[in-house]
């Protein structure tokens, strides 16, 4: 097990008010077995102990399901390894004496709460929007009522394996929400349970995506090889067929 | 009516145009490859006289009508190019302070508006030497001798090729883009649009610097 001394350059900022600035800390003793949230663990009881502000940054499961932590480390959304969050990043992936510089995600959508934590309500909203179906409640149905192909669910599960983190819109240079709307968007399509709001749900959400001052996509397919969860640019594909298809159908809009 | 309007200008809509409007410059610059090597044909510009009599033409109408549309379109997809960058710049905000973007996406797709911006200029330039010059001036000389002399210099045929390295880039990135736009995206297609495109749009641009390369280099070095 070897120790890590290393350099930081963390975004410092009070509140949404506050302009923000990045402040240099040096970190002594880093165990390499450790996951980067429990460096900043560390260095959090560091600054108590001086009596200064800890680190303010999200996190909950620290196992890469839930979707809260997420830090643009080093110039990458979930730091420098492909496929994992935040909590899933390990200090054996730096080196000693190695500068690392930690920011918040940067969209006018995701608003920096504190320090290297940002408002992320703005996904609860599109999902409000329309991310979801509408069913009578009662007994439940028989499980092979609705039948579905095994290749179908599959794809469904493929795009609903989203996490919501905003890797996403932190990595597009537009801070676009399209890979995550269009994982939703392709995860309820692709079901029959799905398609009967089909139509509303891609207007609603793309509408609530516009409002909430997320950036159009522009196919740079950032998104995509940064997204933790791998989500395909396949789903952006299918959001846009949904769109014009929807388009051509819909009474109003 | 009005949710047309709403279409095109959503942010799905905005990108629909671009790509669409893209293809049909996309076809043209084909079309306008093709035609410009007829200068390479070594007959003093006969062939290449012929072809610019005709397709400059005031009877030629069905070519006059899609000419409106190429200059509509082509203005459509600058501005509306230019108001996707401008609203995607304000949606980002503050930019990271380190950002190794080029991790996670290709060059050509990061820079279309400044590969464009510069195009655009070009552009401009480029129709005021050729068709402003002898589609609505009133020049001494034919369009072939026009073409010769301009390319003589070197700092316009240098100005040119570098225009065509970025219109490479610029193709490189938006043939592909188009289609994924238009929601035409399989493993079994897309993986060969992506190959076709790169090929095509450096066949293209390869095919415009040559023009400049010829008259500058080739041209004169046989003597007529």
């Amino acid at each position: 097990m070897a120790e890590l001394n290393l350099h930081l350059k963390v975004w410092r900022q009070k509140n949404k008010e506050d302009k923000g600035r990045f402040v240099d800390y040096d970190i002594q003793g880093i165990s390499t077995e450790m996951s980067i949230l429990e460096m900043l663990d560390v260095l959090n009881e560091k600054l108590i102990k001086e009596g200064t502000d800890p680190v303010a940054f999200e996190h909950d499961c620290r196992e890469g399901v839930c979707g809260c932590c997420g830090i643009f480390i080093n110039g990458r959304a979930h730091g420098p390894l492909k496929r994992i969050t935040t909590c899933q990043l390990y200090m054996r992936h730096f080196k000693d004496g190695e500068t690392i510089v930690l920011e918040p995600w940067r969209a006018k959508g995701f608003p920096v709460l504190k320090d290297l934590m940002v408002d992320r309500s703005a996904f609860d909203r599109i999902i409000a929007a329309g991310g979801f179906i509408a069913v009578n409640t009662g007994g439940a149905p028989d499980a092979n009522a609705v039948p579905i192909p095994k290749h179908n669910s599959e794809k469904a599960l493929d795009a609903a394996e989203c996490i919501g983190c905003g890797a996403c819109v932190a990595a597009c240079k537009n801070a676009s929400a399209m890979l995550f709307v269009s994982a939703k968007v392709a995860h309820l399509v692709r079901l029959p349970q799905g398609k009967p709001e089909r139509e509303k749900r891609v207007f609603a959400m793309l509408n609530q995506m516009e409002k909430e001052g997320f950036g159009s996509c522009t196919n740079t397919e950032a998104c995509s090889a940064e997204c933790p969860k791998g989500i395909s640019m396949d789903v952006i594909a299918e959001l846009r067929r949904e769109y014009f298809r929807a388009s051509l159908k819909q009474e109003n809009n | 009516m009005g949710w047309f309007l709403k279409f095109i200008d959503s942010s799905v809509g905005k990108k629909l145009v671009m790509a669409l409007t893209g293809l049909f410059l996309y076809l043209f610059l084909i079309e306008h490859v093709i035609a410009n090597l007829l200068l390479l044909n070594n007959d003093n510009g006969e062939a290449y006289t012929i072809y610019a009599e005709v397709l400059g033409s005031s009877y030629n109408i069905p070519l006059r009508i899609i000419e409106f549309g190429l200059f509509f379109f082509l203005l459509y997809h600058s501005i509306n190019g230019a108001r996707l960058w401008w609203t995607n710049r304000k949606a980002k905000g503050i930019p990271y302070l380190v950002n190794r973007a080029s991790e996670n996406s290709s060059f050509f797709s990061r820079f279309m508006i400044q590969s464009g911006s510069i195009i655009f200029i070009f552009l401009v330039i480029h129709l005021k030497s050729f068709f402003v010059n002898y589609r609505l001036g009133n020049p001494g000389d034919t369009m072939y001798q026009g073409v010769v002399k301009t390319f003589e210099n070197p700092l316009y045929s240098w100005f040119y090729i570098f225009a065509m390295i970025l219109l490479a880039f610029h193709l490189v990135h938006a043939f592909q883009s188009a289609f994924q736009t238009l929601g035409l995206r399989h493993n079994k297609y897309t993986p060969f649009l992506k190959s076709f495109g790169v090929i095509l749009s450096i066949l293209i641009c390869a095919g415009f610097a040559l023009i400049p390369v010829y008259f500058l280099y080739l041209h004169n070095a046989g003597g007529y």
